[in-house]
């Protein structure tokens, strides 16, 4: 019955995207995790600060190829909490590149053990235009169409959205697996809108090397992660909605570099076809010994 | 129908944040089922090898190359309370963190590289 299913009713697009996710979760075997979308219960250990930039290229159909980028400026402020920054922009090919807002974000951990499953509250207060292509969670009926607008309409709207996320994260046998419960609202009068996302991930070997090494298996992290809309508070469905399936896989690379790449296939026909989506990140260690340090307080 | 937003999410977070400052001393807390387990990893000199490099990754930047800390807020690690330890206290300890005094969690660490990491610890009392 599953192979009628995954021969008839999937897309040659989507049946590559279920084969590559086998595919990684049979070759898998934590450290940063190299989810896109998806949270898990990791935060950024206190006095760190994680720069990283995420990028999404895609093609909407009727619209034109674009690369968005969201550049991401998250500190550990304590072991429990976690604030980020993000500035957003995009360039959209025989259009124009612009600077699309910014988001600032709070995650904070309610419970201070290990549990099977482990919390995180999430709050988001973004200041962005509808230019904005970077795609960090799928919520309501967003949809491909929303981005193949040229740039000068897109700008017109601007949101000032909050959005809250429930995110549960649970380690089991070197697996990370997580699920987000997204919620969003325009600060203006439109409806809560609902989103969900989903991953799984593992280092390819759980045992550190007794030696230095760069391209060994446990600095490579790979999965799967899903997200979607859910529809909002007029209509709870999944009927026009987008969801997504993309195999991701990172690299931790010397003095703190992690790079990560993920191709997300579209499920649904208000989805994009595919997205593919880099990542770079570079984290600089204990960044507020750098200000006792100048005042003579050097270790 | 703003403020009411507003409202929500200071209410979240004031919530959260009391709950996070709610913390006692981890040491104690250990369960007994866990402090009785013993290192698979034990007497294994690779082990400490590989402990180093993931202490390296990790722990260094609070705890310092000698893992003397730095006499306040980030202990020592070579102390006695680590010495009087179990291994399997020290890879509990590990996995649990203690978030209410800047110690993170590393239950994401695959659970043989805490393992490791307990053979490094070892090696250096």
């Amino acid at each position: 019955m599953l192979p009628n299913f995954f021969k008839t009713r999937l897309r040659p697009a989507q049946r590559m995207a279920v084969w590559l996710t086998l595919l990684i979760a049979t070759l898998a075997h934590a450290q940063d995790k190299p989810y896109f979308v998806t949270y898990s219960q990791d935060l950024e250990e206190p006095g760190n600060l994680e720069i990283e930039t995420k990028t999404a290229l895609a093609t909407p159909k009727g619209g034109n190829g674009y690369g968005a980028t969201a550049m991401e400026l998250e500190y550990g402020t304590r072991a429990w909490w976690t604030t980020e920054l993000y500035l957003d922009g995009q360039a959209t090919a025989q259009d124009s590149t612009v600077f699309t807002g910014f988001r600032i974000e709070n995650r904070v951990r309610p419970l201070m053990r290990d549990h099977a499953v482990n919390p995180v509250f999430y709050v988001e207060y973004e200041n962005i235009s509808g230019a904005d292509k970077t795609i960090l969670e799928v919520v309501g009926h967003d949809s491909q169409a929303d981005l193949a607008a040229p740039n000068g309409d897109l700008r017109r709207d601007h949101q000032h959205e909050a959005e809250l996320k429930l995110i549960l994260s649970s380690n089991v046998k070197d697996w990370n697996i997580s699920e987000n419960f997204i919620s969003e609202k325009d600060m203006s009068h439109s409806p809560w809108e609902f989103g969900y996302a989903v991953g799984a991930a593992r280092p390819l070997r759980g045992a550190a090397s007794s030696r230095e090494c760069t391209v060994c298996a446990e600095k490579f992290i790979a999965g799967a992660e899903a997200y979607g809309g859910l529809g909002d508070t007029f209509a709870l469905t999944m009927r026009s909605t987008s969801h997504y399936l993309a195999p991701l896989i990172g690299w931790q690379l010397p003095k703190g570099f992690r790079l990560s790449f993920s191709p997300g296939f579209g499920l649904t026909g208000t989805s994009l076809d595919r997205i593919y989506r880099v990542g770079l990140a570079r984290e600089f260690d204990q960044v507020g010994n750098w200000f006792h340090a100048s005042k003579g307080g050097a270790q | 129908m703003i403020r009411r937003t507003l409202s929500v999410f200071t209410i979240t977070l004031g919530l959260a944040l009391s709950l996070a400052a709610v913390s006692s001393s981890r040491w104690q807390q250990v369960p007994s089922r866990d402090r009785a387990r013993s290192s698979p990893l034990a007497g294994n000199p690779e082990a400490a090898a590989a402990g180093a490099l993931v202490y390296k990754d990790h722990c260094l930047q609070c705890h310092k190359a000698n893992a003397a800390g730095d006499g306040h807020k980030r202990p020592s690690l070579r102390s006695e309370r680590i010495r009087h330890a179990s291994d399997g206290a020290i890879e509990w300890f590990l996995r649990q963190g203690d978030l209410g005094h800047g110690m993170p969690s590393w239950a994401s660490l695959p659970e043989q590289q805490r393992w490791q990491l307990v053979a490094y610890l070892r090696s250096i009392q």
